[in-house]
């Protein structure tokens, strides 16, 4: 019975990761990678949690880095975003790309919200490879909408995730 | 123990919202590292320096502005007819170090120094932040055929050395001490100290995000007690508000220095901020990123 369970509870943690967000503006473009990202997701559950420290994305522009730190996300006061659900509509025994959807809570800035976010996944020589692309609103965690001088920047961002797990 | 997995595992079996949290756990077990970022927002705080280094590749510009004393009354506008200017540039050779460059009208005195950061404040590891700033200076005037007395080169420069060390204490309030000397080559050994020894205070407190006042108070260790009038020196105080937009920091200031550099704030302030000898001035600095990354 012991031994069923550690075989079958099989955990996949994140190797490799990046969480890159982007913002369309007439001005400038803003774009910044976080590959600080811790992950794990368990096979037999198909839970899958995610982590990512807010000071911890690279922008072009340092200033703008201190920006997004100090007066939007306010990484000091919440200095981690989190994912934590499930996978839906994922086969681990299925060869080739699956559509999937992560269903669950995210925390930004000190709220939560519920969320599904389409993506995919596949199974490779034995590595986990997730991929999803995503729309966040801002007001939705109550991130004031930066002002680049006079012109606010899209209220939505758009979030890339590109996950590599290994399994444990 | 492995009777306890078991009953875990089961637990984690039944309750799947439960296991999600507890997975979660594992994630966020060690502490991020976080250095404090912003004590102050830019690298003055009113007519001294901050602990603030730029970031490695980016470079500052800053105007400073200050205007004649207010209680000129009307006649002069409030002073506003009268105006002392500072161009500067400062650059992030790393994020720690600094090199800066500027002119000041007052004297047409020329300024270079540099600024290292010795250790930033971190959550849970470093308490403060303390800086290191090493000044020179060189007046242009008067010049050599104005002067009745021929000055030499030394004559005209000054130097200065300060330790500024800081604490943001939350979000919103930061605190500053700075001592600093200053060294000028040739002054009136009667009535002036070549090196004088003064020791900064300094404050902000933000009030919404893009907003903050801020105060400095410069005290002078060894100022000559009975100077005659011309010689009456007085410390550097001074009240502002700091208000960032984007790649601008705009400071605006009261204070009773005319004072755009260490040494004319230390050793030369001649109003009386308790008699409302005030100057209102600025300074603005607008920071570009020089080097990009990847």
């Amino acid at each position: 019975m012991v031994m069923a369970f550690s075989v079958l509870a099989q955990k996949y943690v994140l190797d490799e990761g990046s969480i890159t967000f982007f913002s369309e503006a007439t001005l400038e473009n803003i774009q910044a990678k976080n590959t600080k990202v811790t992950s794990i997701f368990n096979s037999t559950t198909n839970e899958i949690v995610f982590s990512v420290p807010n000071n911890q994305f690279q922008f072009e522009k340092k200033l703008m880095q201190q920006h997004f730190n100090e007066k939007y996300m306010e990484s000091e006061k919440y200095p981690r975003s989190t994912f934590s659900g499930t996978l839906e509509g994922f086969n681990l025994s299925i060869v080739g790309t699956q559509h999937v959807k992560a269903i669950g809570k995210i925390s930004i800035h000190g709220v939560t919200q519920s969320v599904e976010i389409p993506g995919t996944a596949e199974v490779r020589s034995g590595n986990l490879f997730m991929e999803s692309v995503f729309m966040i609103k801002l007001t939705d965690y109550k991130i004031k909408i930066p002002q680049l001088l006079w012109q606010n920047i899209a209220e939505e961002i758009e979030v890339t995730v590109s996950f590599t797990y290994k399994s444990q | 123990m492995k009777s306890l997995f078991a009953f875990i595992s089961l637990v984690y079996f039944f309750h799947p919202s439960i296991a999600q949290d507890d997975l979660l756990q594992e994630l966020i077990t060690e502490p991020i590292e976080a250095p404090v970022i912003a004590t102050f927002k830019g690298t003055r705080v009113i007519n001294g320096q901050s602990v603030e280094t730029k970031p490695g590749g980016s470079l500052e510009f800053i105007f400073s502005h200050r205007f004649g004393r207010i209680n000129e009354g009307a006649y002069t506008l409030w002073g506003l007819d009268d105006a002392f200017v500072r161009l500067g540039f400062e650059y992030g050779i790393t994020d720690r170090l600094g090199v800066g460059l500027g002119r000041t009208s007052v004297d047409k005195s020329y300024d270079a120094y540099l600024r290292y950061k010795i250790v930033g404040q971190a959550a849970g590891k470093m308490p403060l932040t303390i800086t290191t700033l090493g000044t020179m200076n060189y007046k242009t005037s008067p010049k050599q055929g104005d002067s009745t007395t021929p000055i030499d080169v030394e004559d005209r420069i000054s130097y200065v050395a300060q330790v500024l060390v800081a604490r943001k204490f939350n979000q919103n309030f930061s605190l500053q001490v700075n001592p600093l000397l200053v060294h000028r080559n040739t002054v009136d050994q009667a009535y002036e100290n070549n090196t004088d020894f003064a020791l900064g205070l300094a404050g902000r407190h933000k009030i919404t995000r893009s907003l903050a006042i801020t105060g400095e108070y410069i005290y002078r260790l060894n100022a000559k007690p009975n100077s005659p009038p011309d010689y009456i020196r007085y410390d550097a105080v001074g009240f502002g508000v700091d208000i960032e937009t984007g790649g601008h920091v705009f400071q605006l200031v009261f204070t009773n220095s005319l004072g755009l550099i260490e040494r004319a704030v230390v050793t030369e302030t001649t109003g009386n901020f308790w008699d409302g000898d005030i100057h209102f001035g600025f300074n603005i600095t607008r920071t570009f990123q020089l080097t990009r990354k990847r």
